[in-house]
């Protein structure tokens, strides 16, 4: 299967099975797009036809032309079969170990946010700080299942967070003493809201957590109309001065402004351009909402073509940053084509509850924090580990080959059949598709693999990419030997 | 005239042999929170 399309100048061609991209002219878009389905006369005759005013597309010319198809296709690397489907990799009975936990810290939340998924971080349930007993026996239950693994991510998520800061300082103190004697490194993240930062929290984030997820909408009148305190007061004034002051002393760690644009704001790269340019941050990620239909900010599908646009002109505008020297980073478009997962990795999907699973309040373990406050969806709890075995095995086997919908879906091997989650929302199973993510899933892949054909191919990016760091920062100076 | 400019791109085919060691993060741990499995970055390539 391959997947075709044109954007910005370059006509790019997708091999699903390879993983292989392809940069082509007019004649060889045109003559891979026949070639499956025509012999090479009929492909020959069509060529000279549609470029019978161009001098330079001879017989001789396409003949080449049809040579490297031919080439591509015998390497492996064009119109590669699917050698993967009927491998059976046993999912149901793969070795998993679990790898990360989303600790819920905190049901309960200090904005009042409209869209928000987790129902005001209550997550349509009783609100509730964790413990620092339970904490500490969700970070025993992770190293106790997470085999040889080294690695170990744990996310300090809610609701809000920093309403349960001291549990979060002092659960990272205990993982700290335990490291060197169970042979483990955690990776501590935390997602906030912004409204509990001060300089404590700046320097627990700073010094104990790999990246730091920090909400923001974008524009001041766009942020407020959605993210406000329960007085409804917008939160934007509050939480900006405090993410610049906590991303200006990161000294260069992660972190991501973590945006979520609706219906009220398809124009959404108007957000992150205010992120960038007004506000100074680099490191952007901008979600469409997922809610229920029929909310007033639901979007729609009048706001695809919208979304569509948009997405482009990330890109390009992207592309126009980097030339400057001036990069952000769109967390959407971060594709490492030659070292990026591999085929098990592609198929199996987000992991979730194998790899990851949330953890509430109380100790009890899901799937994953959007299937929290959902009863169906209990796998265990931190005490006695996952009994819901049936379920599990559900989640193991929830990947993109169980799923009919994608079978022709030339990106089904880049999101592995999307989100569990947001397919149970919108079809009642965890094996369904959330079609419209789909799409808007699509053309953000289309966008991204765009930027990186730029990046290989674009004479002045291929120019800076060679420069040393140190002469790239000072273009304009000659005040020494970098210059 | 060159026609086709292939791009250096893993091998997936051939990640059925060299993959699977299962040292990549779950994808959560990184930024969105509701939304891709192709911006994980293998540890191991």
């Amino acid at each position: 299967m391959i997947h075709q399309y044109k954007l910005n100048g370059y006509n790019i061609v997708l091999d699903v099975y390879s993983g292989s991209v392809h940069v082509v002219d007019e004649l060889a878009y045109d003559v891979i797009g026949m070639y499956e389905e025509h012999t090479p006369e009929e492909i020959t005759a069509a060529m000279l036809e549609k470029y019978a005013d161009n001098p330079e597309v001879t017989p001789q010319e396409v003949a080449d032309c049809l040579e490297s198809v031919e080439a591509l296709k015998a390497s492996g690397k064009l119109f590669a079969p699917d050698v993967y489907e009927n491998r059976a990799f046993d999912f149901k009975n793969r070795s998993t170990v679990v790898k990360a936990l989303c600790l819920h810290v905190a049901h309960t939340c200090n904005l009042n946010c409209e869209y928000c998924f987790a129902a005001q971080g209550k997550f349509h349930g009783d609100s509730g700080l964790m413990s620092f007993e339970t904490g500490r026996r969700a970070l025993d239950f992770l190293v106790e299942h997470s085999g040889t693994r080294r690695n170990l991510e744990v996310d300090f998520f809610g609701g809000e967070p920093l309403m349960n800061f001291e549990v979060c300082k002092q659960l990272v103190a205990y993982a700290r003493s335990i490291e060197k004697e169970k042979g483990k490194n955690f990776r501590f993240t935390l997602t906030t809201n912004g409204v509990g930062i001060n300089d404590d929290v700046i320097d627990f984030a700073n010094r104990e957590c790999v990246n730091v997820v920090l909400s923001l909408d974008g524009r001041k009148e766009v942020h407020d109309r959605l993210r406000k305190y329960v007085s409804g007061r917008g939160s934007y004034d509050d939480i900006v001065p405090k993410f610049q002051k906590l991303v200006k002393a990161r000294g260069g760690k992660g972190y991501y402004m973590r945006g979520t644009f609706t219906h009220y704001n398809p124009d959404f790269t108007n957000d992150l351009f205010h992120m960038a340019d007004d506000l100074g941050f680099t490191e952007l990620s901008m979600e469409p909402v997922v809610c229920a239909p029929g909310d007033p900010y639901a979007l729609t599908e009048e706001d695809l073509p919208t979304l569509f646009e948009q997405y482009e002109i990330l890109a390009k505008d992207m592309i126009r940053r980097e030339k400057e020297g001036k990069p952000i980073t769109f967390y959407h478009y971060i594709l490492d084509l030659k070292h990026g997962p591999c085929i098990y990795k592609r198929i199996s999907g987000c992991g979730s509850g194998t790899e990851y699973m949330a953890v509430t309040p109380w100790g009890d373990l899901y799937p994953c924090h959007q299937f929290v406050g959902d009863e169906r969806y209990k796998l265990g709890d931190i005490w006695n580990g996952v009994q819901n075995t049936e379920l599990q095995s559900e989640f193991k086997l929830c990947n993109v080959y169980a799923r009919p919908d994608c079978a022709d879906c030339w990106a089904r091997l880049y999101c592995s059949g999307g989100c569990a989650a947001n397919a149970l929302h919108a079809t009642g199973s965890i094996r369904g598709v959330y079609d419209y993510g789909c799409r808007v899933f699509r053309k953000r892949i289309e966008c991204a693999v765009m930027v990186k054909a730029a990046e290989a191919l674009d004479p002045e990016l291929r120019a800076r990419a060679a420069k040393p760091a140190a002469a790239q920062d000072c273009e304009d100076c000659s005040g020494c030997e970098n210059g | 005239m060159k026609h086709i400019e292939t791009l250096e791109t893993r091998d997936m085919a051939e990640s059925v042999n060299n993959g699977g060691c299962g040292e990549c993060q779950t994808s959560c741990q990184s930024a969105c929170k509701t939304s891709g499995i192709a911006n994980q970055p293998c540890e191991k390539a």
